[in-house]
C-alpha cells in the first residue's frame, strides 16, 4: 500500500546553543544571532515518515512548513534524508502568527494539498515549546490526533498503531487513519543524510530561491524537475486574512522579562511521611503547586 | 554536536591542494559522468562541494554518533555465536549510520553504485572516522578491498560483487595464517578444484579482521606442491554460499570493537580472482598497499584524538595555582604532538594525492592507450607513491603511539586510571605500527628508495617550492639536514655490505621522512597561509633536525664490525 505522508516542519532558532546576545534588548528573540536548524523533534517525526516509506513501497513524505522563505533550507535537509520534496509556505500576511493561525494556515494548505494518508510533526518547537500546533491542525481538519508518539507500532488496513510515551509509562493506541501524530523526542534519530541524494539535490531551490540564480543556473533547474520546491502563498491556500499572521493572532505578549529562579532558603527534613505531607499541605496553601 | 570535519580546518585545506584539480579531472574523465548520473559533478567547483558536503556528512555522523558510542563499543566489543560474530551493539549502529548515509564504496566507479571519489577524500574520511572510533576505522575502512576487486576481478565479479559493498556490505581480506604472518609466502591455505572446475578452500586463517564478513579475499595456494609465492592465488570467498566458519575472535589489548577471526574454512566455494599463481606477487601486493595508506590515515586520526584530548586536558587541569599547559614542560610536549600530527597529514595526503594521479592513469589506460606523456607520469606517480606509502604507515604509526603515550602523560595519575579516554586511545594505537606490516617491514620497503635515491628525487622536487618570508629561514635548515643525509647515504653505501644497510636502514629512512615532512610542512604552511601549521613547522623543523643530526651522528662513528655486539 502506498502512503501520502505529509511532515510538518519547522525551522526554528537553534535555542540549544544560547550565547549571551541571543535575546534583544526588548526582549524578542535575535535571530540573527542563532543558527537556523530543523526544530529536532520534528526530524524524530521524519524518521518515522520515512520509515512508513520504507515498509510501503511507493509511498511520498512530502514535508510542509510554514515560515520564511528561507526554510526551503530545511526542506532540502529532509530531501538529503530520504524525503520526496516540500512545500514552503510563505507570506508577509503570515508573519506574527501564533499557535491559532499557524495552525489555521497549515490546515489550509493541507486542504490544498489533498489526497493525504497520515500526517506527522514533531511534539513541539524549541522556539516557543508549546506543542499546540500539531493538535490545533487536527481538529481544525476534524481528524483524529495522537500526540507523544514514540513509534509508529503498524500501519494497515486504514488504521495506525501508535506507541505513545506518556509520563508514567507507555501506552498504544489505534487511530483511524488519515490523522495527526505528533512524534516525541525520544523516538528514534533521524536517518543521517545520505551522500548520493545530497549530490543529486543539492541544488533544488524554491522559486525565491532560483530567481536569484544566474541564468545558466536557472536553466538548469528548468531541465530537471526534481530540483523544484515549491513555495505556497496565503492567496494560493485560499486563506481568510482575518484568521492568519497578526490579525488571526489572539496571543498578545505584555511584557517578556527574565526569571532567574534561585534557592533563597533552605530547610531540612526528616525522611517519613509525615514530613513530606505537611510539607505538601504548605505548598499547596501558598499555591506553589496545585 | 561536534562535526569532525568542520572543527578541523586544516582537512579543507588540505582537500584544496592545487593537484587535486587534475586529480579529478581524471578521476572524472573531464566530467563526463554527469550525462549519465545525477550525482555526478558538472566540473571542478562542483566535485570539490561535493567533496566537501559528504565530509560533512561524515563529520557530523563521526562526531555525533560514532564517537559517543566509541567508549561502549570498548567495553562490550564483538562476541562469537554459533560460530558467527555478534557485533557490539555500538558497532552495528555505526554500520548502520554509515550505510544509511551512502558512505560505502566510496571510491568506487558511479556504474557499480560507488560516488567515485578521489583516493584523496576518501582517505581523508578515513581519518576523520579514526579520530571517532580507531576499531570502526577497519570495519569501515575494509571498503578499500573493493578497489583490489575491481582491478583485478572480471567484468561478471565487479558487478556481482562491487555494488554489494556499495550497499553497504563488508569486506574482509583473509592473508594471515598461524605461520604466515609478516611472512606471507608461506600461506598454507588449500584451493583446489572439483571436476567440474568449482574451486574449494580447506584451511584455517588467524587474526582476520572482520573475519565473519559478507566478502572475502582469501589468498590460498592452488598450485599442490609449491612452497612459495608462485603457487599463491587470490580467491573470493562470499558468505551467501557458506562453508567459512569463526571458531574464535581474539581478546586483544586495543580497537576492541574491531573481531578479529581465527576462521575454518571447510570445503568453502569460492572463485579465482585475477590470474592464478598472481595471489601474493600482484594483488595482494596492491591490496597491501591500498590497506597501509588506511593504517596511515588511521594512524593520523589517532594523533588528532590524542593531541585533542590531552590539549583539553592541559587547559582544564590546574595545579599550582594555574592551569598545566601553561609550564613548559607541557606546552612544549603539546607542541611536539601537534608538530607529529600535522607533519604525518602534510604526508598522508601528499602520498594519497600520488596514488590517485597513478591509480587514475592505470585505470585510464583500460579504456584507451596513454599517451607517452601520460605513461611516463603514471610510471612517476606510482614510484612516488610507493615510496611514500611506507614512510607515510611507518612514521605515522610510530607519531600516533608516541603522541598517545605523551597524552596519558599530560594526564598524569588520572591518565592511568580508565576514567578518561586517554587509555583507550593508547591501547588502540598500539596495533597500527603492528599490522599491515610492522614498523620495521616498512623500513624494508623503503629502504631502496633511500639508496636508489628516489627519496633524493622526491625532495628535490620540494626544492624550487615557494615559501613564505617567514619560513624562509626554516627552508634554508632543511637544504643543511639535506647534506647531512646524504652524507649518511653515501657512508652506508660505501660498505656495500646488504646486512650493514639493513642494520642502519631505519635511521636512513627517519632521516629521508624528516626532511620530507619538514619541507611538506614548510610549503603546506606558505600555500595555505595557515598559522596553525607554521607554527608546527618551526617546532618540526626543530626536532628534525635534531634528530637528523642524532643519526649522522650513529652513523658516521659506527664501525661495521660493531654489529656483532648487537647480536644475542
Amino acid at each position: 500500500m502506498s502512503l501520502n505522508i505529509i511532515v510538518l516542519a519547522k525551522q526554528v532558532p537553534d535555542t540549544r546553543n544560547v550565547g549571551k546576545d541571543a535575546m534583544k534588548e526588548d526582549g524578542t528573540i535575535n535571530r540573527a544571532a542563532l543558527p537556523a536548524i530543523f526544530n529536532p523533534e520534528d526530524l524524530n517525526a521524519l524518521e518515522q515518515a520515512l520509515r512508513l516509506k520504507d515498509a510501503n513501497p511507493g509511498s511520498t513524505v512530502t514535508l510542509l512548513t510554514m515560515g520564511l522563505p528561507r526554510a526551503s533550507e530545511i526542506i532540502r535537509e529532509a530531501i538529503f534524508r530520504g524525503a520526496d520534496g516540500g512545500i514552503v509556505l510563505t507570506d508577509r500576511a503570515l508573519g506574527g502568527a501564533d499557535t491559532l493561525a499557524t495552525s489555521y494556515s497549515l490546515a489550509q494548505a493541507v486542504k490544498k494539498f489533498g489526497n493525504y494518508d497520515i500526517i506527522l510533526g514533531g511534539r513541539q518547537a524549541i522556539d516557543g515549546d508549546t506543542a499546540q500546533v500539531g493538535p490545533q491542525i487536527a481538529e481544525k481538519l476534524g481528524i483524529p490526533q495522537v500526540t507523544y508518539a514514540e513509534e509508529i507500532l503498524d500501519l494497515s488496513n486504514g488504521t495506525v498503531t501508535v506507541k505513545r510515551r506518556l509520563e508514567s509509562g507507555v501506552e498504544t493506541v489505534k487511530a483511524p487513519l488519515p490523522c495527526v501524530v505528533t512524534v516525541n523526542g525520544s523516538a528514534a534519530e533521524c536517518r543521517p543524510r545520505n551522500a548520493k541524494r545530497l549530490m543529486r539535490y543539492k541544488r533544488a531551490v524554491s522559486p525565491s530561491e532560483k530567481a536569484k540564480l544566474s541564468e545558466s543556473e536557472q536553466a538548469f533547474v528548468d531541465a530537471h524537475p526534481y530540483l523544484q520546491l515549491q513555495e505556497w502563498s496565503a492567496a494560493y491556500v485560499d486563506a481568510d486574512p482575518e484568521q492568519i499572521g497578526l490579525p488571526g493572532s489572539p496571543t498578545k505578549v505584555k511584557a517578556i522579562e527574565n526569571v532567574v529562579f534561585t534557592a533563597k532558603e533552605s530547610r531540612r527534613m526528616d525522611n517519613n511521611d509525615e514530613q513530606i505531607e505537611e510539607l505538601i499541605k504548605e505548598l499547596i496553601a501558598n499555591h506553589t503547586i496545585g | 554536536m561536534a562535526n569532525f570535519y568542520t572543527d578541523n580546518p586544516d582537512l579543507k585545506l588540505h582537500l584544496s591542494h592545487p593537484l587535486m584539480e587534475k586529480i579529478v579531472a581524471l578521476k572524472e574523465r573531464d566530467y563526463t559522468d554527469a550525462e549519465k548520473f545525477d550525482y555526478a559533478p558538472v566540473d571542478y567547483a562542483d566535485a570539490m562541494d561535493n567533496y566537501d558536503k559528504v565530509l560533512d556528512i561524515v563529520g557530523e555522523i563521526c562526531g555525533g554518533v560514532i564517537a559517543e558510542n566509541a567508549e561502549d563499543v570498548d567495553h562490550q566489543g564483538p562476541h562469537v555465536e554459533n560460530s558467527r560474530v555478534i557485533y557490539a551493539d555500538g558497532t552495528q549502529k555505526n554500520l548502520d549510520v554509515c550505510r544509511k548515509a551512502g558512505l560505502m564504496g566510496m571510491s568506487m566507479p558511479r556504474r557499480y553504485g560507488g560516488l567515485n571519489f578521489p583516493i584523496t577524500p576518501y582517505i581523508m574520511a578515513a581519518d576523520i572516522v579514526s579520530r571517532a572510533d580507531t576499531g570502526f576505522e577497519n570495519l569501515w575502512g575494509l571498503q578499500d578491498c573493493a578497489e583490489t576487486l575491481y582491478e583485478f576481478g572480471d567484468e561478471d565479479q565487479k558487478q556481482r560483487f562491487i555494488p554489494r559493498v556499495c550497499e553497504g556490505e563488508t569486506m574482509s581480506m583473509d592473508l594471515t595464517e598461524p605461520d604466515a604472518g609478516s611472512d606471507l609466502q608461506s600461506v598454507m591455505l588449500k584451493a583446489t578444484q572439483d571436476a567440474d572446475g568449482t574451486w574449494r578452500l580447506n584451511g584455517v586463517k588467524r587474526f582476520i579482521t572482520n573475519g565473519d564478513s559478507d566478502i572475502h579475499l582469501v589468498l590460498a595456494r592452488s598450485e599442490e606442491g609449491s612452497k612459495d609465492a608462485r603457487g599463491l592465488s587470490m580467491f573470493i570467498y562470499d558468505k551467501r554460499d557458506g562453508g567459512v566458519n569463526v571458531r574464535r575472535i581474539e581478546n586483544k589489548m586495543g580497537i576492541k570493537g574491531s573481531p578479529t577471526c581465527e576462521l575454518v574454512y571447510k570445503n568453502a566455494k569460492a572463485e579465482l580472482c585475477g590470474s592464478r599463481k598472481m595471489g601474493l606477487i600482484k594483488y595482494v601486493m596492491a591490496l597491501m598497499n591500498g590497506a597501509r595508506l588506511g593504517i596511515a590515515a588511521q594512524s593520523v586520526g589517532v594523533s588528532e584524538i590524542a593531541y585533542r584530548e590531552a590539549l583539553q586536558y592541559a587547559k582544564e587541569r590546574q595545579q599550582f595555582g594555574k592551569a598545566i599547559i601553561e609550564f613548559p614542560a607541557v606546552y612544549e610536549m603539546l607542541a611536539v604532538m601537534k608538530a607529529k600530527l600535522d607533519a604525518s597529514r602534510c604526508l598522508l595526503y601528499e602520498t594519497a594525492r600520488y596514488v590517485d594521479l597513478y591509480k587514475a592513469y592505470e585505470d585510464i589506460s583500460k579504456e584507451r592507450k596513454l599517451t607517452p606523456e601520460e605513461r611516463a607520469e603514471m610510471k612517476l606517480y606510482n614510484k612516488y607513491a610507493n615510496a611514500l606509502t611506507p614512510l607515510a604507515k611507518g612514521m605515522g604509526s610510530e607519531y600516533c603511539n608516541q603522541n598517545a603515550y605523551d597524552c596519558i602523560q599530560i594526564h598524569g595519575g588520572s591518565g592511568f586510571m580508565k576514567d578518561y579516554a586517554c587509555e583507550r586511545i593508547y591501547r588502540d594505537a598500539r596495533i597500527t605500527s603492528i599490522y599491515e606490516g610492522t614498523t620495521q617491514l616498512q623500513v624494508v620497503a623503503a629502504i631502496g628508495n633511500v639508496t636508489t635515491g628516489m627519496y633524493g628525487n622526491i625532495i628535490a622536487t620540494y626544492q624550487d617550492m615557494l615559501v613564505t618570508e617567514e619560513l624562509k629561514p626554516l627552508k634554508d635548515e632543511v637544504e643543511k639536514m639535506i647534506e647531512i643525509y646524504n652524507k649518511a647515504v653515501a657512508a652506508v653505501n660505501e660498505i656495500n655490505d646488504p646486512e650493514y644497510t639493513s642494520f642502519q636502514a631505519r635511521r636512513l629512512v627517519e632521516m629521508a621522512a624528516d626532511i620530507i615532512m619538514s619541507y611538506l610542512l614548510i610549503t603546506d604552511a606558505s600555500r595555505y597561509g595557515s598559522e596553525s601549521m607554521a607554527k608546527s613547522a618551526h617546532v618540526y623543523v626543530n626536532m628534525a633536525k635534531a634528530e637528523v643530526a642524532k643519526h649522522s651522528e650513529f652513523i658516521a662513528t659506527f664501525s661495521p664490525a660493531q654489529v656483532e655486539a648487537y647480536k644475542a
